[in-house]
């Protein structure tokens, strides 16, 4: 690409051109997790209205598994990574797999968490809490949902044979985004579900 | 990859001018294509405008229907705030930032292009709302049913305030594309934000360091700062509308526990970096233009700097000043008040750095330098009037007045749009390499200038006297009338003015004097080009040894601090314009692409079946919308920047 040939020739900071965008892009995204997260606690007051409690709802040891599934799935995307810097491309493309797959199962845990939610009768209209509830934890499936999908893309490019990402989103700026989606759910899982 | 790329598709070249225009990722072109879609708007807001000011010309008008007259000034202040003046700004970016830290394009040309074709395509969905948007009158409202163009739009005021806004009192979709619109063109400044904000940091010429780069660049980048950190609040409060008026949400549904003061803070958490994020970028013109018609350098350029960050940063603690009426505490009032006088600092050192800059300068009153000097005048005014919010029991005697209105148009037009119209006759040389006409830019700054106060002062009496903005319907006898005639006749002033300006628009692009090179004696490094500059912006990469650095290649200073001429100014210029004519197959600039305008091109559709869902249509509009997205997306990382 053409940032190597630019830092020789410009005043620049040494960060490349696509890392430093993805930071910013991430710091703008840790405001809007933070406005989000701001959001459920404001509401969190005023949950008394509806007829269902969170303390009934929820299932903390299957929600503590997927958190801890999707935490693992940092542990693969470094891994991926790793393996990417020393030029190992065939292990890479393995453990990327790997991390979209356990973001997989995160989404499937999720879909299956929404649906016994809504047999129980909390919908997004059914009370101020399922609507926070909803709006927080899918705007964070959201984001996990399209890290999968470039998760997936990413690393059908990868690969002894492959062109291995000289174009395009570099391992490093995805493994960054998917880090943050995750750390922020640690923040949601210790507000939505664990703090009473 | 190359090869099986060219066969499936052919990349688009620069030959034909159509072709070009949708393709094309050059900072320079993508930067003319924002001002004219921004100016554009800038006539349609400015014609709703109009119509509202004929309406209340007289009392107990009819012309306007009361659906009509709220959908009138709600589209005025999306279309100004969103589709013109954070256009124009973006425009301004776009075209100068590049050439002025001496790079040859953005960090991500083919982002920059998504960024405008997002923007395009959001402001065509925004105004979808006049064709395809419903209302229905809210239950027990007093609106009556009707359907036209303009009672079918979104109506609720720029902001929107919940839950007015909500699907009680607004049914119909005209808000849900107004609100989704919103967010679309939220992707839009990010993509650009985060672009301008790389492109800075890392394409500035050799020995340009940050203390060196003009002020301009520097207000640009406070600017940059500002939209990432403060559009998260309004995506999540714009998607928060979506949830209750799409989903049936209860956010601001008071019945089952919601809360409408939270809608204030969000927006407003926003909304007033927001006003920063206009206003900051024309800072940045004036800094620019002062200096080089007072011809000294600009006085307190650190300050000018810091000034710029403070008011960025204070901006994001004043927010609650436009909530004084709705129940906050005393104490968040008294501290809000508190921020809201502080914040007035910053901006006044930048008033007398302006000032003193023009202070025993070699003063050149041309267009640019009166429009610059009208805005001092102008801003001092508006901000001075704003100033009087911060005092919280003042704020509640005005709040929701014709005092408000008259105080943030002086800011905006007088303060912003007049910069603009500076920067435009500032740098309209640099675009087309000809000026625009001085003596009917004069007749254009003095119709502008009488214009803009005999529509805006008499607003602050008006409100004064107890007129309450967003009012349809005034009855005889209430004493206002005069003053509302005044300033009706002041908005057709302004339309003369505008008109006066698109003649000279038209006039100079096709006869004004020609200006080749460097014609205001320039200081920056943007004036160091032929003009209008070539697509590569410069022949040589520039290497930069100090501030102004284009003014010290042609300028030494004696012992009493006085600039001499080196006498050096026909040789550069002999070299620059030789430099068009020499080989530039060594210079390699990105290739045009078409698939940021096929991603830009998708994301209307997405809205629409959203809007629409549960229909046939909706699932066509989806798949359009979702092919479109596959195809952009796909093909952009497929292919290389450059071939």
């Amino acid at each position: 690409m053409s940032s190597v040939d630019t830092i020789q020739e410009h005043e620049a900071t040494g960060v490349s051109n696509q890392k430093m965008a993805m930071w910013l892009f991430l710091s703008s995204e840790v405001v809007f997790f933070a406005v989000l997260i701001s959001t459920y606690l404001f509401y969190k007051g005023k949950f008394s209205q509806g007829n269902l409690s969170p303390e009934e709802l929820f299932d903390i040891p299957f929600t503590s598994v997927s958190s801890f599934i999707l935490l693992m799935s940092s542990l693969t995307m470094v891994l991926s990574h790793n393996f990417y810097e020393i030029k190992n491309y065939e292990k890479s493309r393995i453990w990327i797999f790997a991390t979209a797959f356990l973001g997989i199962l995160f989404i499937s845990g999720q879909i299956y968490e929404y649906t016994e939610f809504i047999q129980s009768g909390l919908t997004i209209s059914s009370s101020i809490f399922g609507t926070a509830f909803y709006f927080v934890t899918g705007f964070h499936g959201l984001h996990v949902v399209i890290g999968v999908i470039l998760l997936l893309t990413t690393g059908s490019q990868i690969g002894p044979n492959k062109n291995n990402r000289k174009y395009g989103l570099s391992i490093e700026s995805l493994a960054l985004y998917w880090h943050c989606v995750d750390i922020v759910w640690i923040v949601i899982f210790t507000v939505v579900y664990l703090i009473p | 990859m190359k090869t099986k790329s060219k066969t499936i598709y052919k990349r688009p070249t620069q030959k034909s001018k159509f072709v070009n225009l949708l393709t094309t990722v050059d900072h320079k072109k993508i930067g003319i294509m924002y001002l004219y879609t921004g100016f554009t708007f800038f006539l349609v807001g400015g014609l709703e405008a109009l119509l509202i000011r004929l309406h209340l010309a007289q009392a107990e008008s009819t012309l306007l229907s009361a659906a009509e007259y709220n959908s009138l000034f709600t589209v005025h202040g999306f279309t100004m705030v969103f589709l013109f003046f954070m256009a124009v700004n973006s425009g301004f970016g776009n075209y100068l930032i590049p050439i002025m830290i001496g790079a040859r394009d953005v960090a991500f040309p083919r982002m920059n292009a998504l960024s405008y074709w997002i923007y395009f395509f959001g402001a065509l969905f925004i105004h979808s709302t006049l064709f395809i948007g419903t209302t229905a009158p809210p239950v027990g409202g007093y609106l009556s049913e009707e359907s036209n163009l303009f009672s079918n739009a979104v109506a609720g005021g720029w902001f929107l305030y919940q839950p007015n806004a909500g699907i009680q009192f607004s049914p119909g979709t005209a808000t849900d594309i107004g609100v989704i619109g919103i967010i679309f063109l939220g992707v839009a400044s990010l993509i650009s934000a985060i672009n301008l904000t790389v492109t800075t940091f890392n394409f500035r010429a050799k020995g340009l360091t940050f203390m060196k780069l003009p002020v301009y660049v520097w207000m640009t980048q406070v600017v940059s700062f500002l939209l990432i950190f403060s559009l998260p609040f309004i995506t999540i409060a714009l998607f928060s509308v979506v949830f209750d008026r799409q989903f049936g949400g209860n956010f601001y549904n008071v019945a089952m526990g919601g809360d409408p003061i939270f809608w204030q803070h969000l927006f407003w958490l926003f909304g007033h970096p927001e006003v920063y994020i206009l206003i900051l970028p024309v800072f940045g013109i004036m800094s620019e233009i002062i200096p080089v018609f007072s011809r000294k350098p600009i006085f307190g350029y650190a300050t000018l700097v810091f000034a710029g960050f403070a008011i960025g940063f204070i901006g994001f603690g004043v927010w609650a000043h436009h909530m004084f009426s709705s129940s906050i505490q005393p104490l968040a009032q008294a501290g809000f008040g508190a921020a809201t006088m502080i914040i007035a600092i910053p901006t006044g050192i930048k008033i007398f750095n302006w000032i003193a800059t023009m202070w025993f300068g070699k003063r050149n009153l041309n267009v640019a330098m009166l429009f610059s000097i009208a805005f001092l005048i102008n801003f001092v005014i508006g901000g001075v009037s704003g100033v009087l919010h911060a005092v919280v029991p003042s704020d509640w005697q005005q709040t929701d007045t014709y005092f408000v209105i008259g105080h943030f148009h002086y800011v905006l037009v007088g303060g912003g749009l007049f910069g603009i119209f500076a920067g435009i006759y500032y740098w309209f040389p640099h675009v087309f390499g000809k000026k625009l006409n001085e003596t009917i830019g004069k007749v254009h700054f003095w119709i502008l200038f009488l214009g803009l106060h005999l529509t805006f002062l008499p607003q602050h009496w008006l409100g004064l006297q107890g007129m309450v903005r967003r009012t349809w319907w005034y009855d005889e006898g209430m004493n206002i009338e005069f003053w509302n005639l005044i300033s009706s006749i002041g908005a057709v002033t302004i339309l003369v003015g505008v008109l006066v300006f698109i003649f000279n628009w038209i006039f100079s692009k096709r006869k004004g004097e020609a200006a080749e090179f460097d014609p205001w004696d320039g200081r920056t490094l943007e004036w160091s080009t032929p003009l209008p500059p070539p697509e590569y912006n410069f022949y040589d990469i520039p290497k930069v040894k100090t501030r102004d650095d284009f003014w010290h290649r042609k300028y030494a200073v004696d012992e009493d601090n006085r600039s001499v001429s080196k006498g050096k100014h026909d040789e550069i210029k002999k070299y620059t314009l030789a430099t068009t004519l020499m080989d530039n197959s060594h210079i390699h600039l990105p290739s045009n692409s078409l698939f940021p305008f096929i991603t830009g091109f998708g994301l209307p559709f997405l809205g629409w079946s959203l809007i629409f869902r549960g229909t046939f249509m909706s699932f066509v509009l989806l798949s359009i919308g979702i092919l479109s997205l596959l195809i952009g997306i796909f093909g952009w990382i497929l292919e290389p920047e450059h071939e």
